[in-house]
């Protein structure tokens, strides 16, 4: 069985050497290992920015005890390797929600910190990183480090979207966001078309709290870029119980079994099973969290594994590229089944590197067909990139270096701030430098 | 479960269970070698809602410490509702063939020590006439296999004594719990490939907390190990002397 690899499965490149980090009274001496070192933790990022092909990993999940809980200012302190699983179920009953949470809940902490992971609420809240008072870092030459807006301020900034490379978070200290109950107050709108979705989210944006949109992105012509809109609050009353039904895809399934032949019938299902318009109280699970409920469900993708796409494009001619791309990826030929639009906000985050800003972005699942995807992929970036977006290294597993460069420019700045002992796939791979792995 | 000692606090799988009782408010007293690691554990669990935790950081293969240290946690705590034994280790087969004090240390942490720490507290339950005693033994324990009949005869001791100790403690209203986990993926099974088989500390604790609250005597974690064993207790000896186990 293979391990290690990213959610994507794709690349399928293997560390020389996995070495878990118990307990943060007994930290290995980083400088003794032969190769580079990566912190890992669940693994949920889809391409190559949380592996290190040949080097070592460092596996931080058994860092996973609570340290510290206000409850009157909601502020939670623990250990790098804790789930958002298991911190919801000690914050949401006593009155807490997390600040920022991507669309699973089995990521760690330092993984949402070291991608500045956003949410259906970044129109409102920001990343997570906004939300972070500070953290503790580990440098290679042993140094322990606090770092916060105060203290060590330019590593805490480089850290926050820093895609494991500063060193590695042990624990971390931030802001809950107060709530009535474990619900949420949602409504499902279907819109026929792009303009419709535009015009939703802007008109939603300023009264819900969260908003997302699955668009269709197999229809063509008049109803190109239908889908279904999603807006929600917390609930300030009612009772709903997260089922606890939950599937794991046993195996890999076989390649031909998501074409776009397919697809194109799911989606239309999904699209026309959908009530035009319905309102009603959920349990937060299976709205933020819809996927989960089908464990290893990337193993559908069969075993060539696939590859996520999400670009942001800001706002000017948002509209127009999201139409062309949409088109693109309509004539590619290659289909996309779980497609996501939503506008992001202006709220500042701390990282430098941080991949949202405002305009709007999509996200896209891709099976691995060799070059021809490879190529869509890269005529997708060329026209973000002429459109001054970029594309989100969490997801990425194949953009070029000239291409991230564009995306990234303050990506010498932040090469200042890297641990010289810390390297990854990703990073060798935007930056061109393939010497790293065993230096 | 108010008042929870647990010998081999430490553990991931009992830290998991541990964190399943701190959510109900209890108290705890937590024993292991490693008092930062200890300090950690008692952290996490006291932020989780355990009302109070005390520790104390004791090498449990020096038996004759024992009786000072179950008292040291009676003062602290009171008495026991709940006593959860965890502390283990796996040897290398392969050293203890080659080195037979090898082999006695895994038996006098797998065994010895857990019977000498079982006797105190089967006497102090007795008196009290209540009590949970939870220990984590092993599927390796149901059959001797070339690869593992060390730790296996070391956890197969230890649950006949457990077997006994039900029997002569159930008239004075005592659960006694033989838990038997397969592989779980926590430190002590780092070094092996992990496969399909293997559970996660958080899924056993489930079973292992689930067990002690409907009292039952034996528990699997994850419960389709019944099964296995089963199949594995039932090949007869003259073929099983053969196969590469
Ligand atoms: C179904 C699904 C939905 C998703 N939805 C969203 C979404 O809506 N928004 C979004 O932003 N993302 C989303 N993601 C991506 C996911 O949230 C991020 O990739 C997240 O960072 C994964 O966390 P992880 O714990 O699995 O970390 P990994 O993927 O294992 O690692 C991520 C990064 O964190 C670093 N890291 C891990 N631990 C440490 C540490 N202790 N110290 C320093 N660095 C560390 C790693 O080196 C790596 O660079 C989604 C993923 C999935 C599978
Ligand atoms: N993991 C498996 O696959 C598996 C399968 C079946 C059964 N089990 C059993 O499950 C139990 C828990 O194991 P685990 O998997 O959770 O392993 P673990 O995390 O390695 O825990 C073992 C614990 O035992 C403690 N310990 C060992 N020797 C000790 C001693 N002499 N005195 C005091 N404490 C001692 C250690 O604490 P310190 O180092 O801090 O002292 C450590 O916390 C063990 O009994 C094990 O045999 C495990």
């Amino acid at each position: 069985m293979k391990k290690n690899l990213s959610w994507g499965r794709y690349p399928q490149v293997q560390p020389r050497a996995t070495l878990p980090i118990l307990w943060q009274s007994d930290l290995p001496h980083l400088t003794g290992y032969p190769t580079s070192v990566l912190p890992r933790g669940f693994g949920r990022s889809y391409g190559d920015s949380c592996l290190n092909e040949d080097g070592m990993l460092l596996d931080t999940t058994p860092l996973m005890r609570l340290i510290h809980f206000d409850a009157q200012q909601g502020i939670i302190r623990c250990e790098a390797g804790v789930s958002f699983a298991d911190l919801l179920q000690f914050i949401v009953p006593r009155g807490w929600f997390l600040p920022v949470t991507p669309g699973t809940k089995f990521i760690s902490v330092a993984g949402a910190i070291a991608n500045d992971i956003h949410g259906k609420n970044h129109h409102k809240a920001g990343t997570f990183g906004a939300h972070v008072i500070q953290f503790e870092l580990l440098r290679s030459n042993g140094e322990q480090l606090i770092c916060s807006a105060t203290q060590n301020t330019e590593l805490y900034r480089a850290t926050i979207g820093g895609l494991g490379l500063t060193g590695l978070i042990l624990w971390a200290e931030f802001k809950l966001k107060p709530i009535h109950n474990a619900c949420i107050a949602m409504e499902r709108i279907r819109f026929a078309n792009l303009e419709e979705f535009f015009a939703l989210a802007n008109q939603s944006d300023r009264d819900y709290e969260y908003t997302v949109a699955w668009v269709d992105c197999l229809s063509a012509g008049p109803q190109q870029g239908r889908g279904i809109f999603f807006r929600g609050n917390h609930a300030h009353e009612g009772f709903s119980k997260s089922s606890n039904h939950s599937f794991r895809v046993p195996c890999d399934l076989p390649d031909f079994l998501l074409n776009r032949f397919t697809m194109k019938i799911m989606n239309g299902l999904i699209y026309s099973s959908a009530p035009p318009d319905e309102q009603k109280i959920v349990h937060y699970d299976p709205f933020f969290y819809p996927l989960d409920a089908i464990h290893d469900w990337n193993r559908c993708y069969g075993k060539r594994g696939f590859l996520q796409y999400q670009c942001v494009i800001p706002y000017g001619q948002h509209e127009e590229t999201t139409q062309k791309i949409l088109s693109r990826v309509a004539r590619s030929g290659t289909a996309s089944f779980l497609s996501v639009l939503k506008l992001f906000g202006d709220q500042p985050s701390p990282g430098l590197l941080s991949f949202p800003k405002p305009g709007v972005t999509l996200a896209m699942d891709f099976a691995f067909r060799g070059t021809k995807t490879l190529q869509l992929l890269e005529d997708l970036d060329s026209m973000v990139c002429e459109m001054g977006g970029l594309v989100y290294p969490a997801k990425d597993a194949r953009m070029s270096a000239e291409h991230f460069q564009n995306f990234f420019p303050q990506w010498r700045e932040f090469a200042r701030f890297i641990d010289p002992k810390f390297s990854s796939s990703f990073w060798r791979r935007v930056t061109q430098d393939s010497t790293r792995s065993s230096s | 479960m108010k008042n929870i000692l647990i010998l081999g606090a430490t553990s991931a799988i009992a830290q998991e269970t541990a964190k399943l009782f701190a959510a109900e408010g209890a108290n705890f007293f937590l024993v292991a070698r490693h008092p930062d690691r200890l300090a950690a554990v008692a952290q996490d669990l006291k932020v989780r809602g355990a009302a109070k935790v005390e520790t104390q950081a004791i090498d449990l293969n020096r038996l004759e410490q024992h009786a000072t240290l179950l008292q040291s946690a009676t003062k602290a705590l009171g008495s026991f509702d709940l006593v959860l034994m965890a502390h283990g280790t796996l040897p290398d087969q392969h050293a203890c063939e080659q080195d037979v004090a090898k082999t006695m240390e895994a038996i006098q942490t797998n065994t010895l020590g857990p019977i000498s720490l079982l006797t105190h507290i089967a006497n102090l339950f007795e008196s009290q006439q209540h009590g949970c005693l939870a220990v984590i033994s092993s599927v390796a324990g149901d059959r001797g296999r070339q690869s593992n009949y060390v730790y296996g005869m070391a956890k197969g001791g230890l649950s006949i004594f457990l077997q006994g100790l039900r029997n002569r403690l159930h008239r004075s209203g005592i659960q006694v719990l033989t838990i038997k986990p397969g592989f779980v993926d926590t430190p002590m099974t780092q070094h092996l490939p992990k496969n399909a088989l293997f559970a996660s500390p958080q899924q056993v604790a489930q079973g292992i907390y689930r067990a002690i609250v409907k009292g039952k005597d034996i528990v699997y974690v994850p419960s389709y190990w019944r099964w296995i064993t089963w199949v594995v207790k039932s090949i007869p000896e003259g073929i099983f002397k053969r196969l590469s186990l």
